[in-house]
This record gives structure tokens, C-alpha cells and sequence, in this order.
């Protein structure tokens, strides 16, 4: 398969990054040091390139009864134009096929942020869920690029290049909101725990918004950073935190599913309620590492002989400068237990904290424990 | 590209190894392997006075994105240990060859100093990579 390019690759060649494969995408992981990026972003301002991230568009007068049936968030809720909400999108099995951002624009228009690595089996399903609905249109828009700009200057820098008129109503948008101005897709999310926009345009324009950043100074942050920014913010990653096998309700995604109105069949809903009614085993809590070393995917947990858990994601913390991590674990286990993780053959002490660990550039676990 | 100082000799696994007359050697991880694996954030070396061989699993790097093993080059007994690196991790990325030492051998048989590569021949290695 031939590595694909955002429009932005010459850009991150001029910025110094370092580039890697990223399910068949050439992406920068760091541009010199990937600390450095994920600590601009907690106290002032960094640009992301995920033009990689599928962009889909469901035009149509049935495409809000579609996704209501193939998401298990409710897109009904969202009444504001613009209005944006998370989402998994589950099999029969409850499992979860992939997590998204859906934005509500019109009655007959959303807008769908999907993974990349997940493209072609998140493509198949929704096509074949498609059939037989004569009046949704679906079209891939492989022709935008997505930057998102995050910190707590996001806002600021960003403004500081838009007409007064554009400023105005981007820096008055809500969390989760988005507005098109210019050209410009621009919505109040991101995937950090700061405050910032994610915007979605054409690529010459992206290419020209990226060197105007970078002329006043905003920092290139590449996929590194955005991994510790994430866990930091305790935001799941597909394919680590969650994937195919695990429902919504053990990977700490409970509150994401619409449970009314009960008449809402969407997909996966009997599978989760049988697996509400048997009782849920699992549970997702935060782990910070006491001892030394750092916590990764796939490590084991141990809180008695009986009780074991699986980290699913872990990493250093730059803010906290401690490891990490999200872990799957009995539903017994409680916040401040203490456990041990193995670490390479090592028993190495850690505790069950609340996540996230960060947001808005401050540690709100408990500090205690730091 | 990466530096790769010419008085030093390189192992297939990207340590370096600077050897002295009198019998020691001094050990890190290369410029090449310190930008591969990027951010050191935790650094575990040998105990001190511990015997090594040559090709022997005796530390452990890790960086923000993974974890990595490092051999001793050549075999020896542990005669100290950069602990600096305990709280200075980064200086293994500042500092490869200086700063960013990781430990020290009194060297037991100095013939395997032969077998390692020379500068050329590990920038050969990198350049394959």
C-alpha cells in the first residue's frame, strides 16, 4: 500500500519533523522533542495536523432517523445548529466499532469525524447500513484538511488572523459548537483538555493557516504529544481503549449512550441492556504509577489474587512528570486502592485515580498522591 | 543526520563504547538510537560490581513511546553508573557520548573490542536502516 500524505507534509518536512507510518499515513510524531510540544500545548498554543481523520458528510431528509439507529448517542438532542456530540458506533454485539464527532448543521446535514485507522471497516459498515435508505446521501471529503489549533492561547492566536467580523463569532462559540465562516469549518473541540478549535478546510487553505500559525509563533505538535495530551485529559483512544470486543460500558463510556427514549433501536442497544442487566464486571479507572518506571498497554494489574486488571493505554505524564495510565479492572476496584503493576518481570506499586488527570494545564487528581 | 564520533566503537544494537588503556569502557546508546526512540523520561542501569557478557540484557531506556534494552558490549564487571540519569533522563538526548553516559565496565578479556564495528561501518549500519 502506498503511504499517503496529508496536504500538510511538506510543511512538517520544513518544520523538522520526524515522520512515521501511521495506518499507511506519513505523519509527524515529533518535530525535536515531543515533551517540549505536548507542555506548549498546556500553556500556550500548538497546531495539529489531522487532515488524516475521516471527514464524512450525511446529506439527506433521512439522515437523522439513520443515525439515530447507527449511533448510541442520540443526534436528536442536538437542537443548535452547528451543535456537536461524541458517539460510538457500536456492532450487534455492543461492541464498538470505532468513536466519533458528529456535528449537527441542518435537518438534512451532519458532519462525521471518524479515526483514520479505521477508515475502510467504518466505510463498509456504514454502507451497509445505508441500505435501503433511499433519502441519505453520504460522500467522504478526502478533499479537506483538519487543523487543530489547542492551548490556552489557541483561541487568541487563532483570532488574531481572522477579520474582526470572523474573531468575533469564533471566539463567542461554545464548547462543542461549531460555525462556518470563510470557507472555514470551525469547531469548538479537540482532543487535549484545552481550550481550542479543531477547523476543517481546503488544503491550499490549510497549507496557508498552518504558515500563518507558525509565523506568530504557534508550536507544530505532532501524534507523540497528542497521545500524552489525551491520556492526560483521560480521553479513550480507539483500538487500545477500547475496539470491537468491548462495549461502551468497560471502557469508561457509559455516559456516551443514549438510553432514552427507550423506543430508539439503535444498533448494539439489546446487547448492552443484557449486558447492564447481568451486571457490568468492568470498569475503567486512571492509574498513577508510585513507584518507578512507566506504565504501557497491555500490562497486568494485580489488587489481590483475585482481582486483576489490564492497563490498556499508559504513558509518561509531562505535566505530572509520573506515569500514567487507563487500566481495565474488576468492578470491585475503587478509587485510592493500591495495586501492582507488572513492569517488564517487576512489581512496581500504583494507585486508582479519578481521570482526567489534567485539564486546562492544571493536575486535578488528587495532589497527595503526586 | 546523526553523529557518530570516529575514536568510538558501535555494537548492531546502537550502544557505543568509548575503551581506555587501562581496560575500561565506557557505555551509552548512540546519537541514532537516543532520536529514534525520542524523550527519555526513565532510565534503569546495572548494579554496581555487577559481572556482565558480552551481549548481555543489563539496562533499560525508556522513552515516552517505548521501552528498550540495552547490552553491555563487551564483558566485564560494573565499575559505576551515571546516576545522573535518575533525575536527568533528557540528558541522554542532550548528550549521547557526554553527558548521557550510562555505565562503566573494568573489561575482562579487551579482544572483543575487535569484534565491534568501527565509525564507518555502524554509519554503514544507520544508513541501512
Amino acid at each position: 500500500m502506498k503511504a499517503r500524505k496529508t496536504p500538510l507534509y511538506q510543511q512538517h518536512i520544513a518544520a523538522g519533523a520526524k515522520i512515521v507510518d501511521f495506518s499507511g499515513w506519513q505523519m509527524p510524531i515529533h518535530y525535536g522533542s515531543q515533551i517540549e510540544e505536548h507542555h506548549a500545548v498546556r500553556s500556550s498554543a500548538g497546531v495539529f495536523d489531522v487532515s488524516h481523520m475521516n471527514v464524512i458528510d450525511l446529506h439527506g431528509t433521512g439522515s437523522t432517523l439513520f443515525l439515530q439507529k447507527l449511533l448510541a448517542n442520540d443526534v436528536s438532542r442536538l437542537k443548535n445548529p452547528g451543535k456537536a456530540m461524541y458517539s460510538c458506533m457500536l456492532n450487534e454485539n455492543g461492541g464498538i466499532i470505532d468513536d466519533l464527532i458528529v456535528y449537527f448543521m441542518t435537518d438534512e446535514w451532519y458532519r462525521l469525524i471518524l479515526n483514520a485507522a479505521t477508515h475502510d471497516k467504518d466505510m463498509a459498515w456504514i454502507t451497509l447500513q445505508l441500505e435501503g435508505c433511499a433519502d441519505v446521501n453520504l460522500t467522504e471529503r478526502p478533499d479537506l484538511a483538519m487543523l487543530a489549533i489547542q492551548g490556552p492561547e489557541a483561541i487568541s492566536n487563532f483570532t488574531s488572523l481572522l477579520s474582526k467580523k470572523v474573531a468575533d463569532t469564533v471566539a463567542k462559540l461554545a464548547a462543542f459548537q461549531a460555525c462556518e465562516v470563510d470557507d472555514m469549518f470551525i469547531g469548538r473541540t479537540g482532543y487535549t483538555g484545552e481550550d481550542g478549535v479543531e477547523v476543517i478546510l481546503a488544503a491550499d487553505a490549510a497549507i496557508d493557516l498552518w504558515q500563518r500559525l507558525m509565523k506568530i509563533g504557534v508550536q507544530p505538535v505532532g501524534l507523540g504529544a497528542r497521545d500524552t495530551l489525551r491520556l492526560e485529559a483521560g480521553m479513550a483512544l480507539y483500538g487500545l481503549d477500547m475496539d470491537e470486543t468491548t462495549s461502551p460500558l468497560v471502557s469508561g463510556l457509559g455516559w456516551t449512550i443514549a438510553w432514552q427514549p427507550a423506543s430508539r433501536e439503535f444498533i448494539g442497544r439489546k446487547a448492552l441492556e443484557t449486558e447492564k442487566r447481568q451486571g457490568v464486571e468492568q470498569r475503567m479507572v486512571g492509574l498513577l504509577l508510585t513507584g518507578r518506571g512507566v506504565l504501557r498497554s497491555h500490562q497486568q494489574v494485580k489488587f489481590t489474587d483475585e482481582l486483576n486488571g489490564e492497563i490498556t493505554s499508559g504513558s509518561y505524564s509531562p505535566t505530572l512528570a509520573r506515569s500514567i495510565a487507563l487500566a481495565r479492572v474488576p468492578a470491585a476496584v475503587k478509587t485510592g486502592d493500591d495495586c501492582v503493576v507488572d513492569i517488564r518481570g517487576r512489581q512496581i506499586p500504583a494507585v486508582v485515580v479519578k481521570y482526567p488527570f489534567v485539564r486546562h494545564g492544571k493536575a486535578v487528581i488528587e495532589t497527595e498522591q503526586l | 543526520m546523526s553523529n557518530v564520533p570516529q575514536e568510538l566503537k558501535y555494537t548492531q544494537s546502537h550502544e557505543w563504547v568509548l575503551a581506555s588503556e587501562d581496560g575500561q569502557a565506557t557505555i551509552g546508546i548512540t546519537d541514532h538510537a537516543q532520536e529514534l526512540l525520542g524523550d527519555m523520561v526513565f532510565i534503569e542501569l546495572p548494579e554496581m560490581d555487577r559481572e556482565l557478557d558480552a551481549g548481555e540484557e543489563c539496562s533499560v531506556v525508556e522513552s515516552v513511546k517505548a521501552a528498550s534494552d540495552v547490552y553491555s558490549p563487551v564483558a566485564g564487571t560494573v565499575i559505576a553508573v551515571n546516576e545522573r540519569l535518575a533525575d536527568a533522563p533528557e540528558l541522554i538526548n542532550e548528550d549521547p557520548y557526554g553527558d548521557g553516559w550510562m555505565f562503566r565496565l573494568q573489561i575482562s578479556d579487551t579482544s572483543q573490542l575487535d569484534d565491534l564495528l568501527d565509525a564507518t561501518a555502524y554509519e554503514e549500519l544507520e544508513s541501512e536502516e
